[in-house]
């Protein structure tokens, strides 16, 4: 997420740069008082070969796209031909007075917030267990992480065979007497938004610890040993020290795990599809994007919504940047996973 | 403190595991790893029960283990298919993530040059257009290229959306390395490609593995692009498979969980195989 934070050779570069010019790369280098970092070769060619494949891949299938989604946005196009039909704004009014699109924005919100609240602590709290010295500790591990690694198909396929109203949740609950408890987990309205955050939950807190406790192994032993010594005891220590030691990695996760649940669309069209999904409550703005885009034959309308997903995504990312993020790209511990 | 008397600079190190910790660790983890895997057991589980098991006891365990399910799907030629064509897009997708990645990542990490800054930032720009906005256009492009349910439609985009974080996780790695290093190679004679032949792969090689894991994958898992992309059976990947085996055979339900425990199977194998390389990469991105 380095655009996130400064770009970290940009400071070893620059002494370089003015050092460096005229110095031949191929004289053996008898380094002078100030001449460090690499030299400079003639190596436009070079960089044309290394850069110049993956610049074009990634300029050609995600950057052009996405322009094109701008661009086809403005038209009323079946997805056949030229796009001839002009009609400016008009998809974008109908998408922002649609209560469907509402619904879905607000149940995109849902799980965006409540993703936050209970992944976080959950999360945090397995990897600071988990993190010291365990027999079986990489067997532990790994099987947390198991959800996350599955598939969707495979996750989704799996929970709404066991959710059924016939399914082997609500027979264990009738097995153990709760079966008051039993009920209509995947169609009821009231319900089924919970049910899909649940399985959100499931599904990507393994992501979350497994990133937690990479951070963790970064905060060096001296520092908990310093206040060990100190006398701190062990909670203490975990509150005032590894916490706040923690707030980076934290801060990465949050904002990965917001953009990654404004975009939610496998679990929700492989369990409840395209239809349910908005009887049941759990539409999201991508089953949106699909439902009325593709699948309706309106590609035009469908780019329309693809680009409002990005406009939010962009705006909540933007502000997350400018209030979350921003001490991150002073600090020294600045980093993320991506 | 035997122990700490024998591995002196271990216990040094470390004073406060040479406790051993509390039985409560072990029993959380326990329940932890329980709640995770169950669905998961329930998935495995189910496919060697039958269907008039599952009906009269959907959250029974087996009574007697019936095989033919799996059998049944192993002996299907519609799940091997499955089975190579998303072999086929996750290996390419991966050999060339780790390839172009790699090469774009020491560009920029080693060379200076005008616009490194640009070009750096566009790639990480890249994290913010996920799939879920480009598809729809992605797929017109796909179709336009004439590449609609071939593997290739899959593969390249897949690369494409790879890299942002292929790239942003390989540059610290390569960032890392000494200029020293390069230096003495320069002595050598080694120009800067062949350090990069030579030395920078193997340097790098813990964030190679971690990229390579990460985009195979997703790669294996994907759903979104192969929807798009792949109407044809023939072309289908494991993903698209066994959705269309579980609607196909929607009153089947032992046959559909089966299906289901072995597509996950190769993802899983892959994954515990590396998973110490995997924390051991997103540490030194973390660290930055």
């Amino acid at each position: 997420m380095a655009f996130l934070r400064e770009h970290p050779q940009a400071t070893e570069a620059e002494p370089a740069n003015h050092d460096q010019t005229g110095v031949s790369a191929t004289a053996p280098a008898p380094a002078g008082p100030g001449r460090r970092g690499p030299s400079l070769w003639p190596a436009r060619g070079e960089l044309a070969i290394l850069i110049g494949p993956a610049l074009i891949v990634f300029v050609a299938f995600v950057i052009l796209p996405v322009a094109l989604a701008a661009y086809y946005g403005f038209f009323s196009w079946s997805g056949y031909g030229a796009a001839t039909d002009f009609i400016g704004l008009r998809n974008y009014v109908t998408i922002l007075t649609d209560p469907d699109f509402h619904e879905a924005l607000s149940h995109n919100a849902f799980i965006v917030i409540m993703s936050l609240v209970i992944q976080g602590p959950i999360a945090l709290g397995v990897a600071l267990l988990l993190n010291r010295k365990l027999r079986f500790q990489s067997v532990i591990r790994v099987l947390i992480f198991v959800p996350y690694v599955i598939s969707e198909v495979v996750v989704g396929l799996g929970w709404s065979l066991m959710l059924q109203s016939n399914g082997a949740l609500n027979g264990l609950l009738y097995k153990v007497g709760l079966g008051a408890l039993a009920t209509d987990w995947l169609s009821d309205p009231a319900i089924a938004i919970w049910t899909l955050l649940a399985i959100v939950t499931w599904k990507y807190v393994g992501f979350a610890v497994i990133l937690f406790l990479a951070g963790l192994q970064g905060i060096p032993d001296e520092v908990t040993e310093a206040a060990t010594i100190d006398g701190a005891g062990y909670w203490q220590i975990q509150r005032h020290i590894v916490l706040p030691l923690m707030g980076p990695t934290i801060r990465i996760w949050a904002f990965l795990s917001i953009i990654g649940s404004l975009q939610l669309f496998d679990l929700v069209w492989i369990i409840w599809g395209q239809y349910v999904a908005s009887t049941a409550g759990t539409s999201t703005m991508a089953t949106y994007m699909v439902a009325n885009g593709r699948d309706a034959g309106s590609y035009g309308y469908g780019s329309a919504v693809a680009v409002v997903i990005f406009l939010i995504s962009l705006i909540v990312a933007l502000f997350y940047q400018r209030f979350v993020l921003r001490r991150d790209t002073a600090g020294a511990l600045t980093g993320g996973k991506n | 403190m035997a122990i700490a008397a024998t591995i002196p600079s271990r216990a040094r190190r470390r004073p406060a595991s040479t406790h051993r910790p509390p039985l409560t660790i072990y029993f959380f983890a326990l329940v932890v790893i329980g709640l995770m895997l169950a669905p998961v057991a329930y998935i495995i589980l189910g496919g060697f029960r039958n269907n008039s098991e599952i009906t009269v006891d959907p959250s029974g365990l087996p009574g007697t283990w019936h095989w033919s399910n799996y059998v049944d799907v192993l002996t299907s030629r519609s799940f091997w298919a499955q089975v190579g064509n998303s072999g086929i897009a996750a290996i390419a997708t991966t050999a060339f993530v780790v390839v172009l990645g790699l090469m774009a990542a020491y560009a920029l990490s080693r060379y200076s040059f005008r616009g490194r800054g640009a070009v750096y930032a566009l790639f990480t720009a890249g994290l913010m257009f996920p799939l879920t906005v480009a598809i729809t256009p992605l797929y017109i492009l796909v179709r336009t290229l004439g590449l609609t349910n071939s593997l290739a439609g899959v593969i390249v985009p897949q690369i494409a959306f790879a890299l942002p974080m292929t790239i942003i996780i390989l540059v610290p790695f390569l960032s890392a390395i000494p200029n020293e290093l390069q230096e003495a190679a320069a002595i050598d004679g080694l120009g800067r490609l062949g350090f990069f032949w030579r030395m920078v792969i193997r340097l790098s090689l813990p964030g190679v593995i971690t990229v390579g894991i990460l985009a195979f994958i997703a790669s294996w898992n994907a759903y979104m692009l192969p929807l798009f992309i792949l109407n044809n059976e023939a072309a289908y990947t494991l993903p698209l498979g066994t959705q269309a085996f579980a609607s196909q055979y929607a009153v089947d339900t032992a046959k559909v969980l089966a299906f289901t425990s072995l597509s996950m199977i190769p993802a899983l194998i892959f994954f515990s195989l590396f998973e110490r390389r995997i924390v051991g990469g997103l540490t030194g991105a973390v660290k930055g």
